[in-house]
């Protein structure tokens, strides 16, 4: 399997090259890139991108895996996050999360079985005065209870 | 007392596009502006007294004259969106209500600067606010405010607490993993890309548009003598409403919390105050009427003011359980460059644990202050002693509750 960017994703990639002096500083960026276009990051894209960028693989792969939201694997069609941290806690995060892990039949960490949900816990999302805050795919659903989540699910299961 | 400086259009519908914000005298800063020196706009904003709001609070003006000298190399003003303090979420609103105060502000501090080149460092977790702020910027160049004197790149980070850290942050934006930088023994700008660089919080460059637009003095009217202006003070945990409202400094903590805040929720009686973010230093429920929103008010209560993000605990609260969740967090964001942090977050959490499941001896709440005396100081950031600050305040203020769940 090879990998590449979209021309779409090259041109950006063009763009970017502009506004950083080194070539280095492009990798955030361009493993956002990736991810965005294939909904993680193989190994494959690792390699590509060490050629881009002029440095090696594992060098590629020592960043992206310090930071903790590329997925090293496939993951479900969506993505859901649990704020498990202080203000989230004292809001009930841990009933949120015991009610997804029910209703979804599987556990933090654990994708299911029709592909369709990824569960997992994260450290603080910075939405704290809406506690508890559930973020699924790249929006945030603050102040959620069992009733709206139950909904939510509904609604991208349909 | 509520004020308006930084959060003035944040009720305004539609404020976050320029059109709207321009009715709203946005940009309005930049006549007077640009009829200053850049030396004299550092002035004035040194003479305001502004301290770093993402934090710190150490003196903005004081930092920007840590630059050196103007030659033909290029300098950057970085600033820091990386928000991941447990309790904080006010830079957030900027960029969700007003991201133009932002590009705003970055204008007058880069002007101050020389810089020509600026970046927006914002949490991956962020994606509607870096949308949202990448509108603005194209916003900003299509009315031809930003492209000539000066360009905005915006960077967005992946999932990383030390990334807030300014050292590792700008490991980060350099494409490395966010390890903090061994500091130097003197005073010095930091550096991205071998050259000089200015690294401020959201909150603190928002704050410049004011003081250019009215004067150090007007900005000085607000607050105290040594913390003057206002702050983006957050509520969270049991409060009635919680949120972020803008206060002068030297506002009353019970004040805040009980006329803003409508009190601790459903009547209940206040535990604790976690005063700003998770590594400040606990507060008793009874210490609180003594208590004003101030860097010097906070240092004599043996905290800190921190982001000004506060967490409000009730009286069901376990305070053990409470420190527990927080050092799940810490041992999860360590970035593992050095032992003393890397092991002792875990160390501690572990032994945390095992005090919660009723298997834990008195001793081990000895060793959980031991560790945090070899973890505090020995480490290349503050991130562990904060850890060790912060572990160290539950155990003084509620030891009762720690040695409750101990058998023997």
């Amino acid at each position: 399997m090879s990998f590449s960017l979209t021309p779409e994703n090259e041109t950006k990639f063009e763009h970017l090259r502009t506004r950083y002096p080194s070539l280095r500083a492009l990798m955030l960026p361009v493993l956002w890139m990736v991810q965005e276009q294939e909904g993680w990051v193989s190994s494959e894209a690792m390699e590509y991108l060490a050629q881009k960028l002029s440095i090696t693989p594992t060098e590629v792969y020592s960043v992206a895996s310090f930071y903790t939201m590329f997925h090293f694997k496939p993951i479900g069609t969506h993505h859901i996050q649990v704020c498990k941290t202080l203000s989230c806690m004292l809001g009930g995060s841990e009933s949120i999360l015991a009610y997804l892990e029910k209703t979804l039949g599987i556990t933090c960490g654990q994708t299911t079985p029709d592909g369709r949900f990824t569960l997992t816990q994260v450290e603080c999302l910075g939405a704290c005065g809406g506690a508890p805050c559930v973020c699924i795919d790249t929006t945030y659903y603050e102040s959620v209870s069992e009733a709206t989540l139950s909904a939510l699910l509904e609604e991208l299961r349909s | 007392m509520r004020c308006s400086l930084i959060s003035r259009l944040f009720s305004i519908p539609g404020a976050h596009t320029l059109d709207i914000a321009k009715a709203n005298g946005r940009y309005g800063s930049l006549p007077r502006l640009f009829s200053l020196t850049p030396e004299a706009v550092t002035e004035e904003v040194v003479k305001s007294g502004l301290r770093g709001k993402g934090g710190g609070g150490s003196p903005t003006g004081e930092k920007w004259l840590l630059m050196p000298p103007l030659d033909d190399k290029p300098r950057y003003l970085v600033v820091n969106a990386d928000e991941s303090e447990p309790g904080t979420f006010k830079d957030r609103q900027i960029l969700e209500y007003d991201p133009h105060l932002l590009i705003e502000g970055m204008i007058a501090s880069a002007y101050a600067l020389h810089v020509k080149h600026a970046y927006v460092y914002i949490r991956g977790e962020y994606h509607f606010w870096a949308a949202r702020f990448e509108t603005a910027l194209k916003e900003a160049y299509g009315a031809g405010l930003l492209g000539k004197r000066l360009d905005i790149t915006l960077h967005r980070g992946a999932g990383a607490y030390i990334c807030g850290e300014k050292t590792a942050l700008l490991e980060s934006l350099e494409g490395k993993r966010g390890h903090p930088r061994l500091k130097p023994h003197t005073k010095e700008p930091e550096w991205l890309f071998g050259h000089p660089a200015v690294v401020n919080n959201v909150e603190t460059i928002a704050s410049v548009p004011y003081i250019i637009e009215h004067g150090f003095e007007a900005y000085r009217a607000f607050g105290t003598p040594q913390s003057p202006g206002t702050m983006l003070f957050g509520l969270s945990g049991h409060v009635t409403n919680p949120g972020i409202y803008e206060l002068a400094f030297g506002t009353s903590m019970q004040w805040f919390l009980d006329e803003i805040g409508g009190g601790v929720k459903e009547g209940k009686a206040l535990k604790a105050i976690v005063p700003g973010g998770s590594s400040c230093s606990i507060l008793k429920g009874q210490h609180i009427p003594n208590v004003t929103l101030d860097y010097e008010s906070l240092k004599c209560s043996n905290s800190t003011l921190g982001t000004g993000g506060m967490i409000i605990m009730d009286e069901t609260v376990s305070i053990p359980k409470a420190m527990k969740n927080l050092l799940e967090f810490y041992h999860h964001e360590s970035c593992g460059q050095c032992t003393p942090c890397r092991e002792g977050t875990g160390w501690m959490d572990r032994i945390l644990a095992k005090v919660l499941n009723g298997r834990g001896k008195r001793s081990d709440i000895d060793l959980l202050l031991e560790i945090s005396m070899t973890m505090n100081g020995k480490t290349i950031c503050v991130f562990a002693p904060a850890v060790a600050d912060m572990a160290v305040s539950y155990i003084h203020a509620f030891p009762e509750e720690f040695y409750a769940l101990c058998p023997s």
